[in-house]
Order: C-alpha cells, then structure tokens, then sequence
C-alpha cells in the first residue's frame, strides 16, 4: 500500500477543501480500502467524512425519505420508519454484500462510484431520487453517467438523498454468488404519474428500462410484460453471466418484482 | 472412569482458536525481522531475458534482492515430484526442472522470479514494482483437454506428457464389453478449483550464525516432510541443523502437505543475509500459488446387462497437473483416483488410464479426496446415467452390484476389509424419505420449481499407507506414524504426534484416545505436534490418515507404557508381573486387590528411591522415566464408505439451484468423538457442494487467471445450505486397533456427484459442474425447445 495523508474533516466545508484531484472522500472505504490496497488506485489524501454529523441519519417526511450520504447500509435495513413506507428499499439494503460490508458501506459512496453492479442506484432512479450535494440538487437520472462515472464534479459532496415514496415498490437482485453485487438488479416503482423500471448490473451503468416503464404505465401487471422485447445487446457478458442470460433475467425479474409489490 | 471414545467431548482447542489467541505462522515475529516480497510471473509463459535490479536496490529499505541466478549459484535444488509413476509403456515420468526462484522460463502466472527482502513490507512490495524483468512472452498452454496437442512447454517433454498410465486389464475390459447388452458412456469434467485456507500461506525462517541452525516458521500440514525435503533435496541446510515449527495452521485441504518454493526461498536467504525472512502470502498470491485441485477431462464407460449387473468399466481421463509436477502431483491422478474409479461395486473387468498433462497454469496437487473424488464423480454420475438408460431405480442399480462379502477383493487394487454398503443406502433412503420424494416434487412443482433428487453410494481408500506397498508404487516415503507418549513425573502426560492437525481436532480425539488407554483424564492430556524438534518423525496429515495411522501409534505407544508400568507396578507391590493387571489408570494385583495409580507408578519412575534406605521401586535393571514410543505402519489402507442422498430445487426461470435436502449415512468405523466427525462431515459436505454449484477455477487462453479473489471465485456459504441429516453405521476396520477408517474427506468425495445427480434429475439433461444459474438454465431452455418441437 503506497502511503497517503488522512484526514478528518470536521464539516462538509472542510472536506470540500482538503479535496483535490489526487483525494477521495473515505465514507465506508468499502471500495475506497481495497481499491488501494490492491494497488488499483493511490491517493495523496484520504479525507475522512464520516465524523461530519449532518451527512448522516434518515428522515421520513409525507412524500420522501431523505438519507444522508454516511448512513449506512445497515441503518437503512433496520428503519422501521423506511419499512413502512418503502419496504424495498429496506429490502435492498439488507441485501448488499454481506454483514461487514453493510456496516460500514454508505449509500453516498455507493451512488458516488456508481459501480454497474451496485444495488443503491436502481434505487435512485426508480424512486426519482434527488441528489443533494454541497452546491446543487441534482435528478438520480442525470446523475449517473456512465460506468464509475457520475455528473459530480471534483470536490462536490453528496449530503443526502431524497427518494419519493412511490405507491407500490419491488426490488429483484440476482447477487453474483461470489460477492454478491447484483448480476442483475430490478426495481420496480409504481407511482402516481407513471411507473420505473430501473436496471442495475445488465449494463456498463444503471437505467430506465422504458419500454418496461411504459408497459407497466399502461397496465401493472406481469403480464403486461410479456410482450416487451429485451434486447441483449449493449449488455455486459462475464464469466457470472451472458449478455442473453441477463436480458432473460431483466425481465423474469420484472414480472417477479411486479407479483411481488 | 467412563470411556471417552465416542463421546462428543467439546474441542479443546476451540477456546483458543475462537478468541484469537491461536499463534499463527503469520503471529511470530523475530528481533531483526526482514520482510520478503516476491516478483511474480505476469506472463503464463515466457523466457526471462533479463532481471535488472539496480534500481530496485536504491529503494528505501531493501536489504537484498534475490534471483533465479542466486539461487542456482548457490547450488540450491529444485521442488521435487514426491512419487515416481510408470507410463504404460515401461517409461518413466517426465518432469521439469523447478527451481524456487525461475531461472530461465517462467510457466505460470504468480511464478516466482525474484525476492525482494527489506526492512518493511510496504518497502520490500514497492521495491518489486521497480525489478524491471525483461520477458520474451510466448504462447501459453491452458487446456487441459488440448495440452498434448499444443506447443511444447518443456524442451525435453514432448506433447507435455508427464505419463501416460494405466491401472487394470484392456483385453479383458474389452471382452466384458463384448457381452454387454449396453454400454453407458459419459463425458465429463472435473472443475478445477483453489484451496482457499482461511490463513494464507507463510514463512519465518531465523538464522543463528553461530550455531547455522535454521528455524522455519511455516504454515505446514507436515513439518517433517518440509525439513527432509529442504534439507535433502533443497539442500539449504543439513535434517540437524533444520527445525521445522508450524504452529497453529488455519486449514490446509491438501494445499499445505508439501513445502513451496517461499520457504525454501525464505530459509536460504535468512542463512545468506543472516537475519530473520518473514513472508506472508496475501490473498492474490494464495488465488495464484497454491496449489489447485481436480482439474481432469474424462471419458468413461460402463458395460451393463439388461438387469443392471455391471460386467465392466473403462476410464479415460487427461489430468491437468500445472506447470510443474509438485510433490503429490503425481499420485494424485494415479494410485489415489484408478484404484477407486469402478467404485463401490463388484466390477469384473476395469481399467483406468490416465494422462497427465503439463500446462502453463499453476501446479495441481492433492486437494481434500485428492483422486477419489474425481473417482467417485465419474463413477457415480455413470451408474446413475445407467439407471437412468435401463429405466431402473438408481437405488436399486447400486444394491445389486454392491459387494456383500468381506474382505472384498476390489477390482483394481485393493483388499477392502469390512463394510456393509446395503445397510448404508437403506438408512441413507429411510432418513431421507426417498420414498416420500415424488410428493415433494409435486409440492415444488405446483410454486413452478423443478426438485430432483440424486444418490451417491461411495467408498475410498484412505489412513495411507502400507510403507511397502506405497514406496512399491513409487513413493519417495515412508507412510508410517509416530507417538510419543510422556509422562511427567507429577502424573499427567504429553503426547507427541507426528501428524498434525490444521483444524482437525486432534487435541481432543488424540487426548481422548489416550485417556482411554491410560486411565489419566482428559485434562490431564497434552497433545503436542508440529515442530520436528519434539517428538519423533512423522508424515503429517492428509488422506484421512492421523487418526487411523497417528492415533494407533498412541495407542502402541500407551501399550509400551501400561507393559512398563506393570512390570513397576509388580515391583512395588511385591507381586507378580503377570497378576498386575491395569484398568481405569490403576495397576492391581488380582489376588491381594493391593493397587497403584499409573500417577504414582510415574512418579517412582521418576524419582526412584526411598527417603533413608537405600531402595528403588524399579525392578532390576528398568530404566528410570516413562516415556515411549512407538511407530505404526498399517498392514492395509482404510475404506470409508456411506451413501448420500441429496435433493434441489430448481427455478426454471433464472436456473438458480437450491440444495433443498441432504443426507449423509457414513461408515467411519469406530467414532472417537462424533461432535468432530460431523463437524467434518459438513464441512466436506460444503466443499463439495461448493465444486457442484459454486467454485470453478477459471484461466482466459492466455494463462491469466480470472478468478484471483473473491469477488470472482464463489465460495460456499453457510447461507447456501439446508440443514444436514447426519448418521453412521459401523463397520469397525480390522487393520487397526481403534477400528476407525477415517472421516476428513468423505464429504467432498461423495456430495458432488449426489449434487450433480440431482440437478441431471430435476432438469433432465446433461449438466457439467459447477452447475451454475445460467448453464441450468440454459439446460432448461433447450429441454422447453425440445419439447415445444416435438409437440
Ligand atoms: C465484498 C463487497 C461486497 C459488496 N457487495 C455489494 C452489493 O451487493 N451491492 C452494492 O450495491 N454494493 C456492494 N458493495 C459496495 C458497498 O456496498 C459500498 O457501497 C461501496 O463500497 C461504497 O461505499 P463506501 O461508503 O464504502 O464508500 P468509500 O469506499 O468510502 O468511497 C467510495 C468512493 O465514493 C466517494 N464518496 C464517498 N462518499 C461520498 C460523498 N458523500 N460524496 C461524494 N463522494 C463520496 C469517495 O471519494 C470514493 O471515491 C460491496 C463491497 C464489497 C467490498
């Protein structure tokens, strides 16, 4: 492990200040950690944010639930008040990794490396999530970019995240056996305007599976789903699963999380 | 005092072992320590042109730099193939020259080609990124199947054929198929798969100068052999001037029998720059250089009459052993799988030819069943395919062709003492309602889920070996084991082992033992293994053979005690020797009822005299002390067997595979502490499991391995698996005194084909491990194709 300087910043103003090109923010260090020590990333600074009070805890309000970007998992799949108005969320976070992992990995640092295969960003985009930084507001789908690549820029610090308490909700992971990432990830939201089906592990970065929206916009109802044609091109293909495997499994999933809300 | 034998007396060593206070070879440290980094492979296989470490040198902290050129100048020998096999034609085994630090060529990924030794380990690791290592990259080899078709690796091997051998009579297999009504044939592979030892490999050597001892810290499953092989073979340093400790050892599954190119390097260079070499493996190096397991591409068929009687087996296979032929490479594909390829049946025809092929992959070596799970999944899958063919209950197939007198003179090799596999299925189908099965399927089937159900009847030659009969067959050892049984002079005692245990239990079930057959309880008991310094020589533990093998020996060596202490004993109470008689840790003389504890006959052992006259308690001539020992070599292997019944549940949709049911009857014999023989029970049970869904070792066609960790290579986990449904008959072995057989691989040798049986079972078509979410499913999609079209 090549040696960095550690922070430990007292505000998100410190924090946003310490940071540079050449920095990571350490929330859960989950990825962080093993990145460095695997030699696949080095840092001049790590910047500690996990003392920062405000970045943590969970509000349940009438129409959203608002998360701190340094709650971690764990918390949010012990909320009694999240499982009562959004279950699969609960749902979902009980389901990353296993227990190490989830207690200490965070939901800002799993959006913020927008890994393709992370559970929390379906989440974002199926719940219409806002994504509250240090200097703007911004919507889950123009949030995330690409693979490992997000609309934050250097220095910008996610604070929380606002998701929409929608009517129904349904989250299906295949977990990859081995770590257990999601292979293939569907969450299904029916809310009052219309319906998401967000995809997570099928691609290079999670998205809006729109012709699987607009069927079950039309008619919620897994059979509604058996007309839509999944394409498995633009998929990844791995060892753990082919492009054509997980195009079959976007849409067992989606008809499975749809029976299920 | 009750006896302790088959009692489910609690690990004695769980105290230590759970609260982290088990002393690890990763624990020790040394005043003046060096930290040793390697440069490793990243090619499969290249020619090293160059090794500059000029730069490397100049970096903060490097104390020495050492290379393949070092180390040959300093006349240090290679790692060793420890069993010499015979191809067919009379030949003699090819191997390549392996020196622990490449010299030349390198031929896997995770090769070793330099160690970097400095004051810390971040130091040591960022000076190997700066040996800058000029590689002429050449083409790999890596499957197993096309190897011998391949480029040639090794100058002096041609087609990178090891041997090409053969078990057992091809004219006379090829008159029993002759008489077949059917011939059943199967292609199948034996997935390769990667130790994973919950403590990475490691070594601390210390150097005195003055007295040119070496002590090896090392992370060994057999400290004996390590010290013979570095010692007579390595030549780092002379047996006595070598003490090798390996303390305690978080599991090994075969990865740890044999001493690796690490230790031999770290012990060199602590002698050459005098001061202690400590090397830790992390992670990426365990994926990378351990030894793997299995790996083998079979064909195989089996001669049937129409009413299941099997007339007859043949079984070709190529068995990939890496790169290098390590020390139980050899073996492993030979006399451990042929002689248990026909199985657990009466076969009056076999053979069994095997290939071993060299490839620019990591060496392949025993791992937990070494051979006998690969025998037993070709086997097994083949007669249930037979069933399966004759419309025949895959039960009743087994019951017909099982032996029923003992000793069963097996086709290929051995003499199998006792058994009773009839009674074994019978329970192993009671405790698993087989009968009951077709319900369950319609139950899965009405929530749209496949459930299949699949046996496997195994037995296996284990508690290795005969000496004569393995060294015959081109051993390089003894297989013999030691005890040394010690009495303190205040009455309680140590016993030395020359196996050594990795998680096995040992202090418990040895102490047992000797409890027993002392009369001393169990706390009183100290059970010491795994430093060449105390104790006499030993072969380690492996092929389920401490306790048959390690275990008689502590009971020949109490026998050598209880004759002393009689003859003592006689003495003292001015008896006869021949009316002492011992039971219950007391010597008594029948006739006077006149008694001495074994505590007090000790005692005057060690202090033999009397306070004011001059009068010892030992008979003339009797040597103070108590202490013996003994060596035991058994007169015939053991052959644990049993039968497993497993059910899953499919998804049709996503292919994912449950294991729904499981049920293991075993015959271990004579069970000295059951709580430890289901504890490994399970875990085998796991392990194989783990090769049927779960583990694959996975290598793209340039030779990089693309399962180096775990986000990649899928362990088992506890929340994969139901309950287990555990039960034992007995038939007690003959061939030693305790009657057991031995129980650390059954598991893994019998759950991957009762897996796979299945999963055939509930898909209905031919599936190869490990049986994964998309191949089921797959398997699946095509079973709905063909039924679409043929409706
Ligand atoms: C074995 C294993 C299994 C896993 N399995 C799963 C799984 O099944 N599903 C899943 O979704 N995830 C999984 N993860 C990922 C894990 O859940 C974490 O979410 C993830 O590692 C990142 O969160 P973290 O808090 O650890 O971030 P860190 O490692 O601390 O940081 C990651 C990155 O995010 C940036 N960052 C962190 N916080 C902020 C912030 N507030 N604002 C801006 N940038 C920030 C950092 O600069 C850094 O670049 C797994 C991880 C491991 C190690």
């Amino acid at each position: 492990m090549k040696t960095f300087n550690y922070h430990s910043a007292k505000d998100v103003k410190e924090a946003s200040k310490l940071s540079s090109s050449s920095s990571a923010f350490l929330a859960g260090g989950m990825t962080t950690i093993p990145s460095i020590k695997l030699g696949l990333a080095s840092y001049k600074d790590i910047i500690d944010i996990k003392k920062i009070k405000s970045l943590s805890g969970i509000k349940v309000t009438g129409k959203t639930v608002r998360i701190g970007s340094t709650t971690k998992h764990v918390e949010v799949a012990k909320s009694k008040d999240v499982k009562k108005v959004i279950p699969s969320l609960v749902a979902l976070a009980e389901g990353i990794g296993d227990p190490q992992v989830r207690n200490r990995g965070t939901i800002g640092g799993s959006i913020a490396n927008n890994d393709p295969s992370a559970d929390y960003p379906s989440a974002c985009i199926a719940l219409n999530a806002v994504i509250h930084t240090n200097s703007r507001k911004i919507d889950a789908e123009k949030f995330f970019k690409g693979m490992f690549e997000t609309s934050l820029k250097s220095g910008e610090i996610i604070e929380a995240i606002e998701f929409s308490i929608p009517e129904k909700s349904n989250y299906q992971k295949y977990p990859n056996p081995a770590s257990r990432y999601a292979v293939v990830g569907v969450y299904v939201a029916k809310h009052k305007k219309g319906v998401n089906v967000a995809v997570t592990g099928a691609k290079s970065c999670v998205y809006n599976d729109k012709d699987l929206s607009k069927a079950l916009t039309n008619n919620f109802s897994s059979s509604a789903i058996d007309s839509v044609r999944i394409s498995s091109s633009g998929m990844n293909s791995d060892i753990h699963a082919s492009a054509e495997y997980r195009a079959n499994m976007v849409k067992v999933f989606a008809k499975k999380a749809v029976e299920a809300c | 005092m009750a006896s302790l034998v088959g009692s489910r007396v609690e690990r004695k060593e769980d105290k230590k072992l759970l609260t982290g206070r088990g002393k690890y070879t990763a624990d020790v440290n040394f005043i003046n320590q060096t930290f040793a980094y390697f440069v490793r492979s990243p090619h499969a296989r290249a020619q090293i042109k160059k090794v500059d470490i000029a730069k490397a040198m100049k970096a903060s902290g490097v104390v020495s730099i050492l290379t393949g050129a070092d180390i040959a100048n300093d006349k240090i020998g290679g790692l060793i193939a420890g069993w010499r096999i015979k191809s067919e034609d009379g030949s003699d085994m090819k191997v390549p020259a392996h020196p622990p630090l490449a010299n030349e060529t390198v031929n896997y990924v995770g090769d070793h080609v330099a160690v970097v030794i400095a004051e810390s380990l971040d130091e040591a690791r960022n000076a190997a990124e700066l040996v800058k290592v000029d590689y002429k990259i050449l083409k790999a080899v890596v499957d197993t199947n096309k190897a011998m078709n391949s480029d040639q690796i090794y100058k002096d091997i041609p087609k990178n054929l090891c041997f090409d051998w053969l078990l057992g009579d091809r004219a006379k297999v090829k008159e029993a198929f002759e008489k077949a009504d059917k011939i059943i044939k199967i292609d199948l592979i034996n997935n390769r798969l990667i130790p994973n030892a919950m403590e990475p490999r490691a070594a601390n050597a210390d150097y005195n100068p003055s007295t040119e001892e070496i002590t090896l810290y090392t992370t060994s499953q057999n400290p004996h052999l390590a010290r013979i092989i570095i010692s007579a073979f390595n030549g780092v340093a002379p047996e006595n001037k070598l003490r090798v400790i390996a303390p305690d050892v978080g599991g090994g599954f075969g990865s740890k029998i044999y001493p690796y190119a690490e230790e031999v390097v770290c012990s060199w260079a602590a002698k050459k720059i005098e001061r202690p070499v400590k090397w830790v493996a992390d992670r990426t190096e365990s994926f990378l250089s351990d030894c793997h397991g299995r790996d083998h591409v079979t064909h195989a068929e089996l001669a049937v009459k129409n009413d299941g009687t099997f007339l007859g087996f043949k079984n070709e296979t190529i068995a990939n052993i890496g790169a290098y032929a390590s020390v139980f490479a050899t073996v492993t594909p030979t006399y451990l799988f042929g002689p248990c390829a026909t199985g657990v049946y009466k076969m009056p025809a076999a053979y069994t030819n095997v290939k071993a092929v060299f490839t620019n992959t990591a060496p392949v070596d025993a791992y937990r069943g070494a051979g006998r799970p690969e025998a037993t999944y070709t086997i097994e899958t083949l007669v249930e395919k037979a069933a399966r063919e004759l419309g025949m209950d895959p039960a009743e197939i087994r019951m017909k062709n099982f032996p029923t007198q003992f000793p069963f003179q097996q086709t290929l090799v051995h003499s199998v003492d006792s058994g009773d596999y009839v009674s074994g299925l019978k329970k192993a189908m009671e405790v698993a309602d087989y009968k009951g099965f077709e319900k369950r399927k319609r139950d899965s089937a009405s929530r749209g889920k496949l459930r299949g159900i699949g046996l496997c009847s195994y037995f296996e030659a284990c508690g290795i070996a005969p000496s004569p009969v393995v060294m015959m067959l081109g051993c390089g050892i003894g297989l013999w084991e030691s005890a040394e049984v010690r009495f303190n002079p205040t009455g309680n005692v140590t016993v030395f082992t020359g196996s050594h245990s990795h998680g096995q239990g040992h202090d418990t079930t040895f102490a047992q033992i000797a409890a027993d057959q002392l009369g001393v309880p169990i706390e009183n008991i100290e059970i010491s293994h795994g430093d060449t310094d105390k104790g006499p020589f030993g072969y380690g533990t492996y092929g389920s053979r401490s306790l048959t093998v390690g275990g008689t020996a502590i009971v020949k060596a109490c026998d050598k005690i209880i004759a002393k202490g009689k003859r003592v004993a006689a003495k003292m109470l001015e008896a006869n020797v021949d009316d002492v008689e011992f039971s219950n840790g007391e010597f008594v003389v029948a006739k006077s009822n006149k008694k001495k504890t074994i505590g007090e006959i000790a005692f005057a052992c060690y202090l033999p005299g009397t306070y004011g006259e001059v009068k010892s308690p030992l008979p003339e001539g009797e040597e103070p002390g108590l202490k013996e020992t003994s060596f035991f070599d058994p007169a015939n292997f053991s052959f644990p067997a049993g039968s497993h019944i497993c059910e899953v549940e499919v998804d049709p949709e996503t292919g994912e595979t449950k294991v729904a049911k499981y049920t293991a009857i075993d015959d271990f014999g004579t069970i000295i502490n059951p709580l430890v023989v289901e504890g490994q029970v399970h875990g085998g049970i796991v392990q194989g499991i783990g090769q049927a869904l779960y583990e694959n070792c996975h290598y793209d066609n340039t030779g990089q391995l693309v399962t180096a960790s775990y986000m990649d290579y899928t362990m088992p986990r506890a929340d994969n698996f139901p309950e287990f449904d555990l039960g034992f008959t007995c038939t007690p072995a003959t061939s030693n005194p305790l009657g057991t057989k031995g129980c650390g691989e059954a598991g893994a040798i019998a759950s991957p084909p009762a897996v796979m049986n299945a999963v055939m079972n509930a898909i209905g078509t031919e599936i190869s491990m490990p049986a994964t979410a998309e191949k089921v499913w797959k398997a699946c999609n095509q079973n709905k194709k063909k039924n679409s079209e043929a409706a």
